[in-house]
């Protein structure tokens, strides 16, 4: 294959480009923005903490129970007492969106941190060791890219059965490639860096050295890519739960919320498109984050 | 390094990527504790089925002989029989294949169409208002379910203004070209933020080129220096993105297929999960990870037959 980070740009499947590292460049020490001077971090970070708000004090914000039946009351259109009006048994739509954010955010931000340190770990083997954990860890990478990345997340929570559990191991074992690629590809530019050298001259061990200094300059790229990958791994809950394999009903989750709007699109189109809303703009929050991190932690690249 | 030695040592890089794909594919199965044929036949099984079954795929003997029953099943292009329809699944995807080629090709020519122009805009512009508009679409698309926004397309063009066919593969050339119409602008939504992001950044940095900065100072008219010096050189990033991506543009018509009802693999898998029909959904895995692998190698191919400094050594 031809290396994907060839022109400096790496190219992560499931689409995001990730401009890599250049070696810095210690005589012009770029001028470090205040976090809150980056309009994109700080909208992202403002979208994220009120949904995140939302979700954490749903009981406190909505009387309802997110599963509580009523059927004297279905379908209702928005109302002073329902807000969102209510679905085709009676529960309140809004509250179904508060506690769905509390399932669909919960599971997003656990699924990332698994493939994450995995990718992680696993990338600076093979950047920092090359020879036979290079070569094994690679041809990995390149078996686990040769599947679309959710017809072996549905296929592996299939198999699985569904719910959450499935739902960490599935993601984690698709998720940390984009990792291991980022990782290894920054390391293998960061070793040659003189203050590795002067290290690894020292007499520092291997695993001090890629612990303390190389990971601690190399990891940024991971995480502006984490935030993205948070998108996606919500994305890809809501797609189980639309296919009947995440979240098992009756729990509140977008994605079976959608699927059960189905039935009334003609009729009831807001069932489908406001728990599609929420996820869209839990995806703009997050992404604005990324950009903005991207801005902060490189400096002079757009 | 040769240019044959490069198709040669990417063929060869093929070798370890089709084992690994055929462990995996194998052992799905054995992922779960107990005896892989209850597993398989699950509300299937009776004791009849399991014997056949044990025989059909020698689940009485160790593991290592039974991959390689498997990959002898492979080679004679048997991928077991459907639990559902008794048929082999093989057929069953053969004949599901033609609606998903369609969707692919079609899905990423509609992409294609929007993201090239979107991308000239923006670069154009560096940093116009039309580039942070352009630059605003990924922020909004990345985070779209695919299958909600089939759901509003299907409504708004399909249920309420009536122009498209609510589901279906449609009959004949144009008869695919309508029916499939919406669901391959659906994917293409969800593929179109990729592709304008890497082709802007790549016609940005072929537009600081010092052969444009001549073309410019010979007078060549904007128009005709976009289309004939950047165009060009952008569009091989184009296909590299598109090659890179295939695997999300097949995810994309996984779901999609089931939202428009298209009669294709995608729809296959997922049907055959909801039957728990075992054979089928690791057939079509399969099938999808050969594809994922045909068009990066034809990408790669491509890549390095169009771009003459493409470095060979790897």
């Amino acid at each position: 294959m031809i290396d994907p980070v060839a022109g400096g740009q790496f190219i992560a499947p499931g689409g995001v480009t990730v401009e890599l590292d250049r070696p810095p460049d210690r005589s012009a020490q770029p001028r470090r923005a205040n976090w809150y001077r980056q309009p994109a971090l700080v909208a992202g970070l403002t979208i994220t903490v009120i949904i995140i708000g939302l979700a954490v004090f749903a009981p406190l914000i909505t009387p309802y129970n997110p599963i509580a039946q009523n059927l004297n009351d279905t379908l209702q259109g928005p109302s002073a007492a329902h807000w969102l009006g209510t679905d085709e048994l009676g529960r309140d739509i809004w509250t179904r969106l508060l506690y769905g954010g509390r399932v669909d955010l919960r599971v997003g931000f656990i699924a990332v941190l698994f493939p994450f340190c995995l990718g992680t770990i696993l990338g600076s083997l093979a950047g920092y060791f090359g020879g036979w954990a290079e070569l094994v860890i690679m041809r990995l990478v390149d078996v686990v890219v040769a599947f679309p990345f959710y017809v072996l997340v549905i296929a592996l929570v299939f198999v699985l059965g569904p719910g959450e559990r499935s739902i960490y191991i599935a993601i984690t074992a698709v998720g940390w490639v984009s990792y291991a690629r980022l990782v290894r590809a920054e390391i293998l530019v960061a070793k040659r860096q003189e203050y590795v050298l002067a290290a690894q001259a020292g007499g520092l061990s291997n695993l001090r050295i890629m612990g303390r200094h190389l990971l601690p300059n190399v990891i940024s790229q991971s995480i502006i890519y984490a935030m993205s990958d948070i998108v996606q791994d919500i994305l890809a809950i809501v797609t189980l739960g639309y296919f009947g394999l995440g979240i098992p009903p009756p729990t509140a989750e977008w994605g079976s919320m959608i699927n059960e709007g189905q039935e009334f699109l003609t009729t009831h189109w807001e069932l489908t498109t406001i728990p599609g809303l929420a996820v869209v703009i839990v995806g703009l929050g997050l992404s604005l984050i990324g950009d903005g991190l991207a801005d902060l932690l490189r400096p002079g690249q757009s | 390094m040769g240019r044959m030695s490069f198709v040669g040592r990417r063929l060869l890089q093929l070798v370890p990527v089709a084992v690994g794909v055929t462990i995996v594919v194998f052992f799905m199965i054995h992922l779960i504790p107990g005896d892989p044929a209850l597993t398989i036949l699950g509300i299937h099984a009776t004791p009849q089925s399991i014997h056949e079954l044990r025989q059909e795929w020698g689940l009485n003997r160790p593991l290592i002989s039974q991959y390689w029953f498997f990959l002898d099943r492979l080679a004679h292009g048997n991928l077991g029989k459907s639990l559902i329809y008794g048929t082999p699944a093989a057929t069953l995807i053969m004949q599901r294949l033609p609606p998903t080629l369609w969707l692919i090709v079609y899905a990423a020519v509609i992409a294609i169409l929007i993201s090239v122009p979107l991308a000239m805009i923006a670069a154009t512009k560096k940093d116009g208002i039309r580039d942070q508009l352009v630059r605003a679409v990924p922020l909004l698309g990345l985070g779209m379910p695919t299958f909600w926004v089939g759901f509003l397309l299907l409504t708004l063009f399909g249920v309420t203004l009536r122009w498209f066919p609510v589901g279906g593969y449609g009959t004949g050339f144009f008869g695919h070209l309508h029916a499939m119409f919406l669901p391959a602008l659906t994917v293409a939504i969800a593929l179109a933020p990729v592709v304008i992001r890497s082709l802007r950044a790549s016609m940005l940095s072929v537009l600081g080129a010092d052969y444009i900065t001549t073309a410019r100072s010979k007078g060549v008219p904007g128009m005709r220096l976009f289309v004939r010096h950047v165009l060009r050189n952008a569009v091989i990033p184009a296909i590299t993105v598109l090659g890179i991506n295939i695997g999300f543009l097949i995810g994309g018509t996984v779901i999609i297929e089931n939202v428009f009802s298209i009669p294709g693999i995608g729809e296959l898998m997922i049907n055959s999960i909801f039957q728990r029909d075992f054979p089928v959904v690791q057939g079509v895995t399969l099938v999808f990870a050969i594809m994922v692998v045909l068009v990066n190698l034809l990408a790669d191919m491509t890549y390095a037959s169009l771009d003459p400094r493409v470095s060979f050594d790897r």
